[in-house]
């Protein structure tokens, strides 16, 4: 092969295109400097959210903390992107995944959920809960564990006597639940209502907290 | 992205990146530290815009400044992205973006080589081979980083990134003729290499 026979670039254009095909173990270092990337982002609290798998009874909750807090946390079945990317579009796009960093939030989450834990301690962050929601679920969050209350007892606390059914949307959009415990709330008649991760899941909780509903 | 990237990138000697720039148009206006509850127009969470250009831009800069130098490289390309990133316009081609800050930080990564005056692991001799065994695959990447910078990144741009000469010109801050004419002058060069 010489240059005389080729007067294009087509030896050579093959070469580079070969070698643009990753090398054997080129993506394995290109997943490693990003792995050292998002090590170094959550280290230094560079991004705004981070986010990261947390396991639980239910499955893999998918566990979102702003520098405040606790910002989000999503039931197995919500889509991973179309999370993110409300939280993107709602607060910050500077989002990355940072498992180390959610190593409390599992450890209360674990605790809870074996029975051994009332109360979270963990830091929160109620900035995707608006106004009204606010009072709900700021009424929600001072129902003690194993106590239920009604949508219209929360509804007429939250100062709004009439506001059963807005309280129970407020309810059922509730960004953290589990930890804001959406669960404790029934129908007047004990019925169990709604629940935004699903009927067998409010009574899973309810049944862990010893607070059965009667039907 | 605007047509005038490039320039706005070669106006800041203090922001060698540009990405600050880069971000610029987007922003103006918005009262600063309000947290409006839209607050980006659809911009990818950041991870996900890294998962998609991560390969690429490893490539470009393995193949730009050699697999030394490239984790640093990396590792700055992705923060200052990062930080330029809420600022960025939803419509911007956000590979084309991605890898213009890469190949500045690659210039950077050279011109401080340069400067420490320490030999490049893949010196090729006159005669186009290298000083080291080396595979052929090697030996046409360590003839690419001794090629003078704009041909180096044209040539890099277009074969590892894939870019077409028009979003190369924007990379390298010059017009797509000038950018054509240095593909080819990068690629005459290796030409001889690889036919030795």
């Amino acid at each position: 092969m010489t240059a005389a026979t080729d007067s294009g670039f087509g030896e050579i254009e093959r070469v580079l295109r070969r070698a643009q095909r990753a090398r054997p173990g080129e993506r394995e270092t290109a997943a490693g400097a990003a792995a050292r990337l998002s090590a170094r982002i959550a280290s230094e609290a560079l991004a705004d959210i981070t986010y990261a798998p947390v396991d639980s009874p239910f499955g893999t909750l998918l566990a979102a903390a702003t520098s405040t807090g606790l910002v989000r946390l999503a039931f197995p079945e919500e889509d991973v992107d179309a999370v993110l990317e409300g939280l993107a579009r709602r607060i910050s796009p500077r989002i990355v995944e940072a498992r180390a960093s959610f190593d409390s939030v599992r450890r209360e989450l674990d605790e809870y959920f074996a029975g051994a834990r009332r109360t979270f301690e963990l830091p929160q962050d109620w900035q995707l809960i608006g106004n009204f929601q606010r009072r709900v679920l700021g009424v929600t969050y001072e129902i003690p564990y194993g106590a239920v209350s009604s949508y219209a007892e929360v509804a007429a606390e939250a100062g709004s006597p009439r506001g059963s059914r807005a309280a129970g949307n407020a309810l059922g959009s509730n960004p953290i639940p589990i930890v804001i415990p959406c669960h404790r709330v029934l129908r007047s008649g004990g019925a169990l209502g709604g629940y935004g991760g699903g009927l067998h899941r409010k009574r899973w909780l309810l049944g862990l907290e010893g607070a059965f509903p009667q039907e | 992205m605007s047509e005038s990237i490039s320039s706005q990138i070669r106006s800041n000697p203090v922001d060698p990146v540009g990405a600050t720039q880069l971000a610029q148009p987007g922003w103006r206006g918005r009262p600063a530290g309000s947290r409006a509850k839209s607050v980006s127009s659809g911009l990818p969470p950041f991870q996900r815009f890294l998962d998609a250009h991560r390969d690429c831009v490893w490539r470009f800069l393995v193949s730009a400044v050699g697999p030394t130098d490239a984790d640093d490289c990396f590792q700055e390309t992705f923060i200052a992205a990062l930080h330029a990133y809420p600022r960025l316009r939803a419509s911007s081609n956000l590979r084309a973006w991605v890898l213009t800050i890469a190949h500045n930080k690659a210039m950077d990564a050279h011109r401080a080589r340069a400067r420490r005056a320490v030999p490049v692991e893949d010196v090729v001799a006159v005669d186009g081979r290298t000083t080291s065994q080396s595979s052929p695959d090697e030996t046409v990447w360590g003839a690419v980083r001794e090629l003078p910078d704009r041909q180096r990144s044209a040539v890099t741009l277009r074969y590892m990134a894939d870019l077409p000469h028009r979003e190369i010109a924007r990379a390298i801050g010059c017009s797509e003729e000038a950018a054509r004419r240095s593909l080819h002058e990068g690629l005459t060069k290796l030409r001889k290499v690889v036919s030795t």
